[in-house]
């Protein structure tokens, strides 16, 4: 096959570029440029997958792999499907993941649909996570799987990938024991950054303070002081921008009436359109019922009453749910046991065993109680 | 299209970029670089360096009509570039005959970085140095617009501290009026440098006849190494210097002189200028056999840079591709083995739109698709017979590749 391998900079991008020379794909490395012309980033000094550093990396990476090399500049598509994205959601009160845009808008879309368009029959990223393909799979066709090393895996922030993307997928590190295979291989093959640091934060704010970096950018309600209230709706503090604030937060509430049982309290919901944030205890944040839209299948869609796996946040654990709804791009689960600290704007992941089913983007998380009482 | 395959043909069209070092010059160079002595040292060893390095200077100035004196040699263009500048306009505001009230830096708006770059820096208030830039307008060919350079320096000439404008564009080719803008510098007394890095070995360049003040070349665009060039700088013109140290070089560039570069330099340039009228007419016929056969194979494409012949430099064809991207061009002629460019600087590696292409009128969108063609001593027919086959379907699918960048 023609395979582009996305190089990021990092070790991982580089060792699955060198597997997929080895596994005898012809391979072209590209290099994106994501934050150089992106309106609502910072110019050009964001770290992560961004910066001239990282883009040398990523050149000198190809030398020694032995493959030729471009930079491409999505920053345009960047900018406005994952950072605007980002912002925007934030702005809206919800809790958005920036890398699972970045897979579903820019890279297994723009980049994919260009290199598809130049010749290519493949994009291959550093991402772990597997890829089975069919006759012998469960649903006959080709699945996207979690990595072999579960520490690792990476499969929640491609959840969003349908069939024909997958199609054009490859993921050649989701067969590895660990990162640390992954680094040893990397110095064997003589890649300058087996030992550079795995990058972390959100790669498009510069210092990591993306509380500091929404600040500057989000306006509007979300940006407006408001109170803090509790669930009667008893004022308890003063926040000054709803948006700055994610369910399940416990620090930097700065309450000026302590909770009269003296226990901490956390952030349970927060309203733009009413600039307001409401507070309470731990137990609060428990939720089992949850709805999201915009789903994604990448293979059949479940049935209604399906016994699967969810999964809410990038490294987070994977918890028993029972399919509700599954109609369109509507997705309800009910959790068995009742989870804390999930947002709307988060992606809830849903998996068979090892294989991913799809996601949805969630609109709401509640107690099934509660929801009951509200309806 | 046909794959790419291992053993396949290529064709090596970026000559303005880079073009292969003459058999003579990388000869000269290893024999040089095998033997030891710094040019400023006393003894023998030294003496024989220095010789090297005189001898070298002396047949430079002979190519390029100047005293050897008056040779300056540097680490390349854009040092070159940057030593014209800042120093002219260093020695024009202040020292001996200097005045403080010369404040304006008049430059095309189609010069290389290596000019455009360090004027901006004189102008950039973090770096109090004071200076006023200003850009001059070309026409849709890419020349200078003599009447709004006269304008700009009879505004007020007792302000302008130096002018600088390129012999010969290296994105479209276009050579450019130096001998009004000399004469129009001339009747206020106003040096004028000239990047002619693009110029030296592909049309005549006689330093005296010019009228310039100085004259910046490098020598890994005629044949000889990357890494070493030459300031040709009018006996008598006052530089402040960029590089302080040791006073070589008349004290304008300090630093032990590379006597090996600089021979080989010299071997390269002198037989580019020897060879430049039939290379010159080979490559024009290439040129034009070239364009012909783009213009057939690409609907739409338009060729940027001056019409006639006796306006451009002969082996460089710029064409812009309505539709496509520059990035997406150079990839897929790349894998199919032609080797060109978009003609503008990168930041890494990502393509801007060329500020020479936007100050002939292009629109960022005309600007996209642009390629660079520059021919060479080693380019044969060959090499145009490969782009011929291949254009086309380039074309068609970095087309379609644009399409779905702007669809998805």
């Amino acid at each position: 096959m023609r395979v582009l391998a996305a190089l990021s900079g990092g070790v991982d991008s580089a060792v699955a570029a060198a597997r997929a020379v080895d596994a005898g794909h012809e391979v072209v490395a590209v290099h994106l440029a994501l934050a150089s012309a992106s309106p609502s980033a910072t110019p050009g000094r964001a770290r992560g997958c961004c910066t001239v550093e990282d883009s040398r990396d990523a050149r000198r990476a190809a030398d020694v792999i032995g493959v030729p090399f471009y930079v491409w500049d999505l920053s345009e598509r960047f900018g406005r499907d994952v950072v605007d994205d980002f912002v925007a959601e934030y702005a809206a009160g919800r809790t958005p993941n920036p890398c699972v845009r970045c897979n579903q808008k820019v890279k297994f879309a723009a980049l994919a649909d260009r290199a598809l368009a130049l010749g290519f029959d493949a994009v291959a990223t550093g991402h772990y996570a597997r890829l089975l393909d069919g006759p012998g799979t469960t649903t006959g066709g080709r699945e996207l799987h979690r990595s072999h090393d579960l520490g690792k895996d990476q499969s929640y922030v491609l959840a969003v990938l349908p069939p024909e993307r997958l199609a054009t997928a490859l993921f050649p590190l989701g067969g590895a024991a660990d990162k640390d295979e992954v680094r040893a291989e990397a110095a064997a093959r003589g890649l300058g950054v087996a030992d550079k640091p795995d990058s972390t934060d959100i790669c498009f704010v510069p210092d990591g303070d993306t509380r500091a970096w929404l600040g500057a950018r989000v306006s509007g309600a979300g940006s407006e002081a408001g109170d803090v209230v509790d669930a009667s709706g008893a004022v308890v503090g003063a926040h000054d921008g709803a948006a700055g604030y994610t369910v399940g937060q416990r620090r930097g509430l700065r309450l000026g009436t302590p909770a009269p049982d003296g226990k901490p309290r956390y952030v349970l919901s927060v309203s733009v359109a009413e600039r307001r944030v409401v507070v309470g205890a731990a137990e609060d944040l428990d939720v089992d019922v949850l709805t999201g839209d915009g789903a994604v299948w990448c293979g059949p869609a479940p049935e209604v009453g399906a016994r699967l796996g969810a999964q809410v946040r990038a490294h987070g654990r994977e918890m028993g749910c029972t399919v509700e709804r599954a109609d369109g791009g509507e997705l309800r689960v009910r959790l068995d046991e009742p989870a804390r600290g999930v947002a709307p704007g988060q992606l809830l992941a849903l998996y068979d065993g090892t294989r991913v089913v799809g996601s949805a983007t969630l609109s709401s998380a509640v107690r099934a109680e509660r929801a009951t009482l509200g309806a | 299209m046909p794959a790419p395959s291992a053993a396949r043909a290529s064709a090596y069209l970026d000559h303005a970029a880079d073009t292969p070092v003459l058999p003579a010059a990388a000869e000269a160079m290893l024999a040089e670089l095998t033997r030891t002595g710094n040019a400023s040292a006393l003894h023998t060893s030294g003496r024989t360096a220095r010789r090297v390095v005189e001898e070298a200077r002396e047949e430079l100035a002979a190519a390029l009509g100047a005293r050897p004196g008056e040779v300056v040699l540097t680490g390349g263009g854009t040092e070159s570039d940057n030593l014209a500048v800042k120093g002219l306009y260093w020695a024009r505001r202040s020292g001996p005959g200097g005045d403080p009230r010369r404040t304006r830096v008049l430059v095309s708006a189609v010069e290389h970085h290596g000019v455009l770059d360090p004027a901006h820096w004189l102008a950039d208030p973090a770096t109090g140095q004071g200076a006023v830039v200003e850009e001059l307008p070309v026409d849709g060919e890419g020349r200078l617009r003599l009447d709004a350079l006269r304008a700009s320096v009879e505004r007020d000439p007792a302000s302008v501290a130096l002018i600088s404008v390129m012999w010969a564009n290296n994105e479209v080719g276009t050579l450019q009026p130096l001998r009004e803008v000399v004469d129009l510098a001339a009747e206020h007394g106003i040096p004028v440098h000239s990047d002619a890095v693009q110029a030296v070995g592909q049309v005549p360049v006689d330093f005296a006849a010019s009228g310039l003040a100085a004259l910046s070349l490098t020598g890994h665009k005629l044949g000889g190494p990357t890494g070493v060039g030459a300031l040709v700088l009018r006996r008598g013109t006052a530089l402040v210097p960029v590089l302080h140290g040791g006073g070589q070089e008349g004290g304008v560039r300090s630093g032990s002189v590379d006597a090996a570069s600089a021979r080989a330099l010299a071997v390269a340039t002198t037989a580019a200028v020897a060879t430049l009228g039939e290379r010159a007419a080979a490559l024009s016929v290439l040129r034009d056999q070239l364009e012909a056969a783009v213009l057939a194979a690409v609907p739409g494409a338009v060729v940027r840079g001056p019409a006639s012949a006796a306006d451009r430099l002969p082996g460089l064809l710029h064409v812009t591709v309505p539709g496509a991207e520059g990035d997406a061009l150079l990839y897929l002629l790349d894998a199919r083995g032609v080797e060109c460019s978009t003609g503008s600087a990168c930041t890494a590696g990502v393509p801007q739109p060329s500020h020479v292409l936007r100050a002939m009128g292009l629109s960022d969108a005309e600007a996209q698709g642009a390629l660079r063609f520059s021919l060479g001593r080693t380019s044969t027919a060959a090499d145009v017979a490969l782009v011929a086959e291949v254009i086309g379907p380039v074309v068609e699918r970095a087309r379609t590749a644009g399409l779905a960048l702007v669809s998805s």
